[in-house]
Order: C-alpha cells, then sequence, then structure tokens
C-alpha cells in the first residue's frame, strides 16, 4: 500500500512537472500579447458588438501604477488573512489524535 | 512564520493589474441587472443565516469561514494566463468554499470578495454586482457542492470528488455568465446562437483553467482531510468511522 502511495506520488509530481514545463514553453514561444483577460477578449468584445459598450467604473483607479498598487494591497491583505486563518486552524487547533478515519 | 513566507510571496507576486474578468459595468441593461440582484437576493439572505447559526453553534468554524473568504477573494482576483488561448481568467475558489463551509455561506463569501472587488479594483461592476454574484456565488457554489455530494454518495473518494467538484464549479459559472450576458445584450437577436457563441469563446480559456480549478479543490480537500478531519467532520463533508483510526 505503502509502495502504491509512493508511485502514486511520483506519478503526479512527473504529471505537474510536465504541465508546468508545457506551460512554461507555450507561454514564452507561442502565446500572444498582451494576455487580455476573458473579460475584455469575450465579455466586452461580444457586448461592444451588440451595442452594450462597457462604462468606466464609480471608481476608477485607472490604468497606471495606482491600479497596480490597489491590486497589491488586496494581494497583500488576502494572503495575510489567509495565512493567519491557516495558522489558527493549523497551529493553534491542532486535530485530536486518532480521532477520525479519512473516508 | 516560516512556512508562511513563499505563500505570501507568491500571493503579493500574483497581485498585477487585471483587466476584469467579471461581467464589467454597464454591460448589462438596468432592467437585467435588477433582476439577478432579486435572484441573489434570497441567496444571499439564507447565506447571512446560515453564516450567523454557524457562528453562534460552533466558534471554530470561524477561521475556516475567514480562510475561505480570504481564499476566494484572493483567487477570484489572480489572473492566470492560458497560453494556448492567448488570454488570462481567474479561477472561482467558490466549489472550495462550498465543500468546506457549504453553498450558502460561500454564496455570502462570494458576494463579498465581488464588492470589494467592484468597489476598489474596477473588477466587475456595482451594477453587475447581482449577475456576477448569480454566476459566481450561487452557481458556482451549488454546482461545486451538488457535484461533490453527489460523487461522494456515489462513493468516490475525496480527490475525486473534489476535483470534479471544482471543474464543475468553474464551467458551471462560466455557463452561467454566458446565459446572463446573452439574455441582457440579445436584443432582437435570438437567444440560443448568442448564448452559444460566447460559451465556445470562454473554451479556451475556462477549459484547462476549471482542470486547474479542479486540482486546487481536490488537494485542498485532502490535505484538509488528513490535516484538521474534525472541521470536515463537523461540516459533514466526511463521515466519522468509528474505532480505530486507519493510516
Amino acid at each position: 500500500m505503502l509502495e502504491h502511495n509512493r508511485k502514486l506520488k511520483i506519478f503526479m509530481l512527473n504529471v505537474f512537472l510536465v504541465t508546468a514545463l508545457l506551460f512554461a514553453f507555450y507561454f514564452f514561444t507561442l502565446g500572444p500579447r498582451p494576455w487580455p483577460g476573458v473579460d475584455e477578449a469575450v465579455v466586452e468584445k461580444i457586448a461592444g458588438e451588440h451595442g452594450h459598450a462597457m462604462r468606466k467604473p464609480f471608481f476608477d483607479p485607472g490604468e497606471g501604477d495606482l491600479l497596480l498598487f490597489v491590486f497589491l494591497l488586496a494581494g497583500t491583505v488576502g494572503g495575510f488573512a489567509a495565512g493567519y486563518f491557516w495558522r489558527m486552524l493549523m497551529v493553534e487547533k491542532p486535530p485530536k489524535a486518532g480521532c477520525c478515519n479519512k473516508e | 512564520m516560516k512556512k508562511l513566507l513563499p505563500v505570501l510571496i507568491l500571493l503579493l507576486l500574483s497581485a498585477v493589474p487585471a483587466h476584469a474578468m467579471h461581467i464589467s459595468e454597464g454591460i448589462l441593461p438596468f432592467n437585467w441587472a435588477l433582476v439577478w440582484f432579486a435572484v441573489a437576493t434570497p441567496f444571499l439572505a439564507l447565506g447571512l443565516k446560515r453564516l450567523n447559526s454557524l457562528a453562534h453553534d460552533d466558534l471554530s468554524m470561524k477561521p475556516l469561514v475567514g480562510l475561505m473568504a480570504a481564499v476566494v477573494f484572493v483567487i477570484s482576483c489572480m489572473p492566470i494566463p492560458v497560453p494556448t488561448a492567448g488570454t488570462c481568467s481567474h479561477p472561482c475558489g467558490t466549489g472550495i468554499a462550498a465543500i468546506l463551509v457549504g453553498p450558502f455561506v460561500s454564496v455570502v463569501i462570494a458576494a463579498a470578495a465581488l464588492l470589494i472587488q467592484a468597489l476598489f479594483l474596477a473588477h466587475g461592476g456595482l451594477t453587475t454586482l447581482g449577475a456576477n454574484i448569480v454566476s459566481m456565488g450561487v452557481v458556482g457554489s451549488f454546482a461545486g457542492y451538488l457535484t461533490f455530494r453527489g460523487l461522494r454518495a456515489m462513493g468516490a473518494n475525496l480527490g475525486l470528488a473534489g476535483f470534479v467538484a471544482g471543474l464543475f464549479a468553474d464551467w458551471a459559472t462560466y455557463l452561467a455568465t454566458s446565459v446572463e450576458l446573452a439574455s441582457g445584450i440579445r436584443g432582437d437577436a435570438p437567444f440560443w446562437p448568442l448564448c452559444c457563441k460566447i460559451i465556445l469563446a470562454f473554451i479556451p480559456t475556462q477549459l484547462p483553467l476549471g482542470i486547474l480549478e479542479g486540482a486546487m479543490t481536490a488537494g485542498m480537500v485532502v490535505f484538509l482531510s488528513r490535516k484538521r478531519p474534525d472541521l470536515l467532520i463537523r461540516m459533514r463533508v466526511m463521515k466519522e468511522l468509528k474505532g480505530p483510526a486507519h493510516a
């Protein structure tokens, strides 16, 4: 059973590595720029074709470094919140020994 | 803290300006925007009620809900480039949240994340908030939850059920977005051809991204089942078996 689990883990690791390598290859060679979001590439494009153009958001941070800053701030706050609650779940309240079977 | 540092760095690096990936401001006509708000409201109300009773009954659920809120927020504004499509999109995270804290609470979490993104990140819109809550929060959460429960009832293991649930949650979200968009912008054009056109346009990006979300969901569920099985038992994600624990 342990041997089977070990082989499964090795297989999954290989699948992940191959996928990651393929991703990197396509990203740096074949992928067109500038990587629009599906909203711009699909939603706004099709909406525009039917006469429904996007409006500016009510609070518009623009496209420059202010937007980058806001996203960075959001990522930082979200990351710290996730880390804080993760610590509460995993470190501060360890599971009882032998309490449960997995499945 | 040392173990969290790589995760935090990764999350910080993921914060790049994203072209919006929800339905943007002003795209839906006003009457349709109202319709989706009306659809979302009862789910939000039930979700808040459920969240209240969850927090009241079991204080140890608060960190799990907090973690899911942070995860959904970060995941749903994290653009992932898909080279085969040449575009970026984001996973939803509502599948994971629905499995771990229930679909109604997941709706509330998604609504909070979408509101913050619409207000401060110009990601999605305020008028389209109702539509985005319905697609990502309601449809995504329930699709993930029901898929997970159905597969577990059929005897699938946690990993497989989690993977398919995450996959379906992602795809269902964009299916719902296609329906919302097609119904709102079609004017006199027929609904189904336009809906199919939007779905086909989403496929190159969402097909691989759904698989990624499935893998993330499976990984999180399996990891939590090993580290904190008591939480999953309390949320009825898995059953407790009487007798000695097996390896």
